[in-house]
């Protein structure tokens, strides 16, 4: 029928004849969430070892590979008597600027060790700027090893700082080969111990993708497979 | 002539009419607000999403919501603009809209010989606010007049886009009102009055014009309204991919929502208009025992909705199906196919209804008539063609 083709469709989209086709997959955002991803990218955490200790040593790496250039670190010599850090020295100042931030997760690469991570919390819309920097205090996690929640911060829509933190470094391996996923290749967590990995992608989407492949060979074998 | 307005005129007659006008005002703007959520929602539904489903229920005071927004934003207004002009355009563009509004009749019992008369305290009066002479060519200027309010938009904004747009808007509104005048004088030959309330009560019965004219002015109507109010496919106007937003670009604030409170009440106003004038408006079966009331009001006023939202629908359901006409295609359909094709049927009808009237051999004028134009409309084609020649070979030459 040519221009009247399309009236059809919008019509039988309407009417929702087809459920196939008048299904909506929109989700109501604030009230419904969906999962995150594995490697979902949010807010930065600072992670500290078991004992209390915090990783970061102060290097600077992270401020280095910044591509936003929003981190701004400043290293010190620890107290012999009373160290922050298990090494030398620890991060002294430690501040992202999240008005500036793209989230890229080049920190999280750089760190030797593993002391800064991002969460999979991204509900953290600040009113003012100097809100929009987090300080260490803020960022480091608590004497429980959870993340301290700001007052802007809104955790109601399923975060879980005892499994949504430090996820992109557990879902692959540190060389970001899906060869070692799985294997656990960091430290402990004050809190939490030495986390389980986080599965997920990219080993079970491959796993999937070729299985998938085998039994679609299977079915139409007769047409010449791929 | 409104039976209200004749002989004496005292207070009682000037309250009904004042009444009128407060009530189709209040009514059409809780139309238009019903109106743009209505097809947010459809379109929506249409393309499987949800639509505003926020501000009350299913999202119904979206339209207050968003108006109460606009007005606490900044009026801007562009520096190379002229002030005047700028702060005239959207008046232009809404005033009319209103105005069209005011000669379509709503209710009334047009059943037998009441000619949609009802009493409203003790006063004959017709359900519209205003039954003047000119009746339908009133539609016809306000739509003229709704072109100014588009083209001074753009040309007063100091601004290439919205520029652009008003000079897109004035061709196009001026070609399509050919074509649409064309198909309303198909109308007016029918009924013989530009009354609307006389072109309603000879539909009355389903002698809807809709047949009576022989479908095609209706289709010829309904296209060219379609261009006319500006709506898809015919949205050259703001076609927001090319023009930013076209006319109404440099507009913010109060002023932006009037230009779009215009465009939802003419789809209304239009809408009404068609119902008006294809599909014999509130006229429809009633009851002979049924009281004055519902016979005069409520059964009327429901078969005009019912028919005015069938269009809104199908306004709506343009929308969300047709994509964007090229400028060329445009013109092309306007010029090359819609006035042809109304003026031939006008032709066709006139004869028609000669024939009839004076007992002529009716086959015999058909064929003639359907001969004569099928002529026309041949030469048409050639000399069409015969100008894309010409114009391809000057083009080769350049």
């Amino acid at each position: 029928m040519g221009y009247l083709d399309g009236f059809k469709v919008t019509f039988k989209k309407w009417a929702g004849l087809k459920t196939e086709t008048g299904k909506r997959i929109t989700l109501q955002y604030p009230e419904e969430t969906r999962p995150k991803p594995p490697r979902f990218h949010g807010r930065h955490v600072l992670n500290r070892y078991e004992d209390g200790m915090e990783k970061c040593i102060g290097c600077e790496l992270c401020a280095g590979v910044c591509p936003a250039k929003c981190i701004y670190v400043r290293g010190r010599d620890n107290d012999p008597e009373n160290p922050t850090s298990p090494g030398e020295r620890y991060g002294f100042v430690y501040e992202i600027n999240y008005l500036r931030c793209i989230h890229c997760d080049l920190c999280v690469e750089a760190c030797p060790t593993e002391a800064i991570t991002e969460t999979k919390l991204f509900e953290f819309a600040f009113t003012n700027r100097s809100d929009a920097i987090y300080t260490k205090a803020e960022l480091v996690v608590g004497d429980d090893g959870r993340p301290q929640q700001l007052p802007w911060e809104n955790w109601d829509g399923g975060f879980d700082p005892a499994a949504d933190t430090s996820g992109w470094m557990r879902a692959t391996a540190p060389g970001g080969s899906d060869e070692f996923e799985g294997i656990v290749a960091w430290a402990g967590e004050l809190g939490y111990g030495v986390r389980a990995a986080e599965g997920g992608q990219p080993l079970e989407a491959r796993q999937a993708e070729e299985a998938a492949a085998a039994s679609h060979h299977d079915d139409h074998d007769g047409h010449g497979g791929h | 002539m409104d039976p209200l307005l004749s002989g004496d005129i005292g207070w009682v007659e000037v309250a009904i009419v004042l009444l009128k006008v407060v009530v189709a005002f209040a009514g059409l703007m809780i139309a238009v607000m019903l109106m743009v959520w209505f097809e947010r929602k459809l379109v929506a539904d249409m393309q499987n999403r949800l639509g505003p489903n926020r501000a009350g229920p299913f999202g119904i005071l979206q339209t207050m919501a968003d108006g109460i927004k606009l007005f606490f934003k900044e009026d801007l207004q562009p520096e190379r603009s002229d002030p005047f002009v700028f702060k005239l355009a959207p008046y232009l563009s809404l005033v009319p809209a209103f105005l069209t509004f005011t000669v379509i009749p709503i209710a009334g019992n047009f059943s037998g010989d009441n000619d949609g008369v009802v009493t409203i305290f003790g006063q004959e009066t017709l359900m519209q606010v205003a039954d003047p002479q000119v009746g339908i060519l009133l539609v016809l200027a306000m739509s003229s007049v709704a072109v100014y309010g588009v083209m001074l938009a753009g040309w007063s904004s100091g601004s290439k886009y919205p520029l652009l747009g008003s000079v897109r808007a004035s061709a196009q509104m001026v070609s399509y009102e050919a074509a649409l005048g064309l198909s309303v004088a198909t109308i007016l030959l029918i009924s013989g009055s530009l009354s609307t309330n006389v072109i309603v009560d000879i539909q009355s019965g389903f002698n809807w014009n809709l047949w009576m004219t022989g479908f095609v002015p209706f289709i010829v109507f309904l296209m060219a309204s379609t261009a006319e109010l500006n709506r898809p496919p015919f949205d050259l106007v703001e076609a927001e991919q090319e023009l930013v937003g076209g006319f109404h670009t440099e507009y913010s604030s109060i002023r932006f929502a009037m230009f779009y409170l215009a465009e939802f009440l003419n789809t209304v106003t239009m809408s009404a208009v068609i119902v008006t004038l294809f599909f014999g408006g509130p006229s429809g079966p009633i009851p002979s025992g049924a009281p004055g009331w519902i016979g005069d009001f409520v059964l009327p006023f429901i078969y005009f909705f019912a028919k005015l939202f069938v269009f809104l629908f199908i306004f709506v359901w343009f929308r969300a199906t047709l994509p964007r006409f090229r400028y060329d295609q445009l013109m092309d359909l306007g010029w090359k196919f819609l006035i042809p094709l109304a003026l031939g049927w006008f032709l066709i009808v006139t004869t028609v209804h000669l024939a009839t009237e004076n007992d002529w051999n009716i086959p015999l004028v058909i064929v003639c008539c359907i001969g004569a134009v099928g002529l026309g409309a041949l030469l048409l084609r050639m000399s069409i063609r015969a100008a894309a020649e010409r114009r391809l070979t000057s083009e080769a030459e350049l």
